[in-house]
């Protein structure tokens, strides 16, 4: 019993960081329709600003707050200069849709060099705030730590602010408004191009949260999120990609699936194992599970 | 208050929609645009509100040039487009697509007043404001975007074939409630309709409009009692 719950808190903890990955995705999903695979560049880059600061004030605090802001600037900027620009110049037809996704590939491939240049290929290193060492009750360890305690308090935190910006301010509203139906959003005097590019924002901010908790203790490397990405687009697709509960949703399902398999059928099984997670939803529910009803139309 | 609109051409790519098209709307009145399917309704009120661009000609509101403007500065000058098929978000909560009428106002205590003002116009809404839109009849999402379009207090008020998909009893409502709001709110309103005959009942003028062309334009009496008109156009 003690090791089935160690492993389900295990997969809440990895769960969470793909929620945070996968919400940034379905941030940018929702307001310009297109998935940005650059989203783990910018992440990266935003980690090792992070990285930057920690190694100069040993303060992580200060790190994750500058890898926070690093990564919504890099969004909206991202947003400005690469979309706008795609989008003034494609209307429609094929090129439309892929255009932007080859666009943040690319992207991706460009940050990931600057990050080379900048920083090296080598692997850096920083520590966690709080202690990675188990917990243990007399004789028996759980595999479970502060920091993972930390991680999941601070997903948990951004998924708060994120539910309270969504349903309580009009700035939510704005997005949503815009996301759901520009047309009527430009109408109602929401200025869509704008909350766009706050969209893109919010999304580089979250993916920066993301790439900071998972990194610590671990090599930090121009590469070394992109199994991130991944499994944050495995999480936003399970969770419906349309919807931010979803992503959250997702990305738990997926960190518990992945922790329950690894635990009792082999650590072999850890990257077809997401494939597998994602295979079973969608054969349940081909929309993700928290794709949209259809409502009435009359 | 007027509304004037001045050779206004609009293309589709090849496809000339409207083609010098001209007419003026006096303050407070309602002027009914009619035509059949594809005559370039739709495309003159997109143009009005900023969401089509014209090619040549000019409309100005209040005096205000409004062609080439952007819909969410039109709207803030009071031009509110309630757009074809029942334009509510049915992802939204109706209490939440009614907020995004006044959502742009920096006066929040009018927007306060004009959503009670509504929600005691259509009391139906009331009762279901914590209900996704997309649970509302077609009759209800009508009233629900007319509403959302009150709160920004137009001065123009720009309707496409609200009576689109209704059941009589129900666009009968709808018409009533909208005469009765320009008497009382003293908005202009540019109706949208292939319903001629309802139209131009409330109607002070008819605007005429076949294959982008203005056939005939004048008081709305004078056009429905035209038997030219009435068998070539209006069908009834």
């Amino acid at each position: 019993m003690l090791a089935f719950i160690s492993t389900l808190l295990i997969g809440i903890t990895v769960g969470a960081i793909y929620s945070l990955m996968a919400l940034s995705l379905v941030l940018v999903w929702r307001s310009t329709r297109v998935i940005n695979f650059a989203q783990a560049g910018q992440a990266i880059f935003s980690t090792y600003v992070a990285y930057e600061v920690i190694q100069r004030t040993g303060n992580f605090i200060l790190g994750m707050a500058a890898a926070v802001v690093v990564g919504a600037l890099l969004g909206a900027l991202v947003e400005v200069l690469l979309m706008r620009t795609l989008f003034k110049r494609i209307h429609s037809g094929a090129v439309a849709a892929v255009a932007p996704v080859i666009a943040t590939l690319g992207l991706l491939g460009v940050i990931r060099a600057s990050v080379g240049l900048i920083w090296g290929n080598d692997g850096h290193r920083f520590d966690a705030p709080v202690s990675t060492q188990a917990f243990s009750m007399g004789n028996t360890v759980i595999p479970f730590s502060r920091f993972n305690l930390l991680v999941i308090a601070t997903a948990a935190l951004v998924m708060i602010v994120f539910t309270v910006i969504f349903q309580k301010t009009s700035l939510g509203l704005s997005l949503r408004a815009s996301a759901f139906a520009p047309e009527i959003a430009r109408l109602s005097g929401i200025r869509v191009g704008s909350i766009r590019t706050i969209g893109w924002a919010f999304a580089g901010a979250t993916g920066a949260v993301a790439g900071v908790l998972i990194s610590p203790n671990d090599s930090l490397t121009p590469n070394s999120l992109d199994l991130l990405l991944i499994f944050g687009f495995v999480s936003a697709v399970i969770g419906g990609l349309d919807s931010l509960i979803g992503a959250v949703v997702g990305g738990l399902v997926l960190g518990i699936g992945k922790a329950l398999i690894l635990a009792y059928l082999g650590s072999s099984l850890d990257y077809p194992t997401a494939f597998v997670v994602l295979a079973i939803v969608l054969i349940v529910r081909p929309g993700g599970i928290f794709s949209m009803k259809r409502g009435r139309n009359a | 208050m007027t509304l004037t609109v001045n050779n206004l051409s609009v293309d589709h790519g090849a496809i000339r929609a409207l083609n010098e098209i001209s007419f003026t709307v006096a303050p407070g009145q309602i002027a009914a645009v009619i035509g059949a399917n594809g005559a370039g309704k739709t495309t003159l009120l997109r143009t009005l509100s900023g969401l089509t661009h014209a090619t040549t000609g000019q409309a100005t509101w209040e005096g205000k040039d409004i062609l080439g403007k952007k819909p969410e500065n039109l709207v803030r000058s009071g031009i509110a487009h309630v757009s074809e098929g029942k334009s509510v978000i049915a992802e939204l909560s109706v209490k939440d697509n009614l907020a995004l009428g006044g959502i742009w106002r920096k006066d929040k205590k009018d927007v306060a007043l004009a959503t009670q003002e509504v929600l005691e116009l259509f009391p139906r809404l009331q009762e279901r404001l914590g209900q996704s839109a997309d649970t509302l009849s077609g009759g209800e999402r009508q009233m629900l975007a007319i509403a959302r379009a009150l709160i920004s207090r137009p001065g123009l008020l720009l309707l496409d074939e609200p009576s689109l998909g209704l059941a009589p009893l129900v666009v009968a409502q709808i018409f009533q409630t909208l005469s009765q709001l320009r008497e009382r709110l003293g908005f202009t309103l540019v109706l949208v309709e292939q319903n001629a005959m309802s139209a131009l009942k409330i109607a002070d003028i008819g605007i005429i409009i076949n294959l982008g062309r203005l056939v005939a334009s004048g008081k709305a009496s004078d056009l429905s009692n035209d038997p030219a008109l009435r068998a070539a156009y209006l069908g009834y």
